[in-house]
């Protein structure tokens, strides 16, 4: 299956399990910087972890410090393998823009509509910098 | 950088052109992690400094020295050389997340760059400037730069509201009460999301206070940048005005059932037969917030800690009325530059309960502090620290 998004921001090609998040999540208050795992109690996903795994992402809500959250995540080691946005979220991408101006090997960002989402969730996939997907 | 940072952020959100700003409100001096204090360092290595009056939102770390935070060493220094940093760049130490009860009000259709969700959205919808929400880094490129992607709420057009929010089936005294507006504020994120929606059947006008908990709550909940409120908001003199002229895509009726679900949904303890702490200050208190938690308290001793979160300009004029002096003496713990879900100042401690009357707080703390939570109103939470049970059912 091959799907055609488009390129947010370039970075690393990824191969990995696709992990469709069910709900909009906040990445401050509701990912753990630290260790990539979901932390808000009230998310149906919660203690899953993003790392490594190319990241669906239906919708953003919340705290404006959602970048911050990201690049540590880079920093550290421990961001998706790719991140899928159904809509560009300025708040989020920031995190990927400042990693890649503070020399850090970033993750792609792209644009996929999210009614795709279910059929990739836990399939191996792979995120392409000319912005397909293919599983 | 920051330049290219700003020109980047517009490419990606497809805005074409750069605006000038007045101001900026920049919420990237709090510490999540080392990356953030080390591009703070870059940017002053680099000679940064901001061209335009830029406010700072709380850091990890009271300098006032009002409460202890309980960060490591290593984290508590890398968080004490962000806020450093930030300093250097010209930025005013508010460390609040009120700025715009703290002198920074942005003028009725000025072009601004604020961060932090609760202050964008008041700064939007009560204020009537124009900002996008501004995360970490972009907030502190667009205040170096003196531009901003011009996109969304900038531009007249995007301001409209497209969703009626109508609570005029919903009793006077509930909209009158403190207890009601998080709530509001709670149900209206989640079902808005990212829209802008105009709040209709109020037959009171809303005090600036409880429109800042609407806020903060609905930002919390959803992605709500801008709302207006109906005869209340400069945007919004009446609905129609508010839709600019057009009829809503859809008109939300608000009916108690919903309104109570949202409530019992802030709440993740309910069943909780003591509480370990109170806070309340998400937004930070304004000093008519510290004059209803006096009034409340008449000098008496509380059984557990309850944490007022505020900022220096708030704390200024208790210090100045000696009225800090009386409320440490009764328990309570103002914490100011700071607050108690962004950085560890409630003791650790496994299952324990936090009762709060703000949404925010409701929505951020388990998550962030390991405590349960039980939403309630103010009259409500200092009963119930002074007791040390909850006392939910007060008239407020």
């Amino acid at each position: 299956m091959t799907l055609h998004g488009a390129v947010l921001i370039d970075g690393h090609e990824a191969a990995a399990e696709a992990m469709a998040l069910t709900a909009p999540i906040s990445f401050w208050g509701g990912v753990n910087p630290k260790t990539g795992e979901i932390a808000d109690v009230r998310h149906p996903q919660y203690q899953q972890c993003i790392s490594g795994r190319v990241v669906l992402i239906p919708a953003t809500i919340g705290s404006s410090s959602a970048a911050a959250v990201l690049l540590e995540l880079v920093h550290a080691g421990r961001a998706p393998a790719a991140l899928v946005l159904h809509e560009p979220d300025a708040i989020l991408l920031l995190g990927l823009i400042v990693a890649r101006e503070m020399g850090l090997a970033t993750p792609l960002a792209l644009k996929l509509d999210r009614t795709h989402y279910a059929e990739l969730h836990g399939r191996l996939v792979a995120a392409h910098r000319d912005g397909r997907i293919t599983a | 950088m920051a330049m290219r940072i700003v020109a980047e952020t517009a490419r990606v959100m497809g805005a074409d052109r750069l605006l000038a700003i007045e101001s900026a409100h920049i919420d990237g001096a709090l510490y999540h992690g080392d990356s953030g204090t080390l591009f703070a360092e870059k940017l002053v290595e680099g000679g940064a400094r901001v061209s335009v009056r830029a406010t700072l939102n709380v850091g990890a770390i009271d300098l006032t020295g009002c409460s202890r935070t309980r960060l490591p060493e290593h984290e508590h220094a890398m968080a004490s050389r962000m806020m450093a940093a930030y300093r250097q760049l010209g930025c005013e130490p508010t460390w609040t997340c009120a700025p715009y009860q703290a002198g920074h009000r942005p003028r009725l259709g000025s072009q601004v760059a604020w961060g932090e969700s609760n202050a964008v959205a008041f700064c939007n919808s009560v204020l009537g400037a124009r900002t996008n929400r501004y995360g970490d880094f972009l907030d502190i490129a667009c205040a170096i730069a003196g531009r901003a992607p011009d996109y969304g709420l900038h531009r007249t057009e995007n301001r409209a509201a497209t969703v009626v929010f109508d609570v005029s089936s919903l009793d006077e005294a509930f909209l009158n009460a403190d207890v009601a507006w998080p709530v509001l504020g709670t149900l209206y994120g989640r079902v808005i999301g990212n829209a802008v929606g105009v709040l209709t059947g109020l037959r009171i006008r809303p005090r600036e206070d409880i429109l800042k908990a609407f806020g903060a709550a609905a930002a919390s909940s959803g992605s709500v940048a801008l709302f207006h409120v109906a005869g209340a908001t400069p945007e919004a003199p009446d609905e129609a005005t508010a839709l600019h002229g057009r009829p809503p895509i859809e008109r939300i009726r608000v009916t108690r059932e919903m309104v109570a679900d949202a409530q019992r949904r802030l709440s993740t303890a309910e069943a909780a037969d003591r509480i370990d702490a109170v806070a309340i200050g998400s937004p930070h208190l304004s000093v008519e917030e510290f004059d209803a938690l006096r009034t409340l308290l008449r000098g008496r001793s509380l059984a557990v800690p309850l944490y007022a979160c505020t900022g220096r300009h708030v704390l200024r004029l208790l210090e100045r009325d000696g009225h800090r002096a009386d409320l440490e003496r009764s328990g309570v713990i103002i914490v100011a530059d700071t607050c108690v879900v962004v950085t560890p100042i409630l003791p650790e401690k496994p299952g324990a309960v936090l009762m709060t009357n703000s949404g925010k707080f409701a929505h951020y703390a388990p998550s962030n502090t390991g405590y349960s939570v039980l939403y309630a109103s103010l009259a409500e939470c200092v009963e119930s620290a002074v007791t040390g049970t909850p006392q939910i059912g007060l008239q407020s």
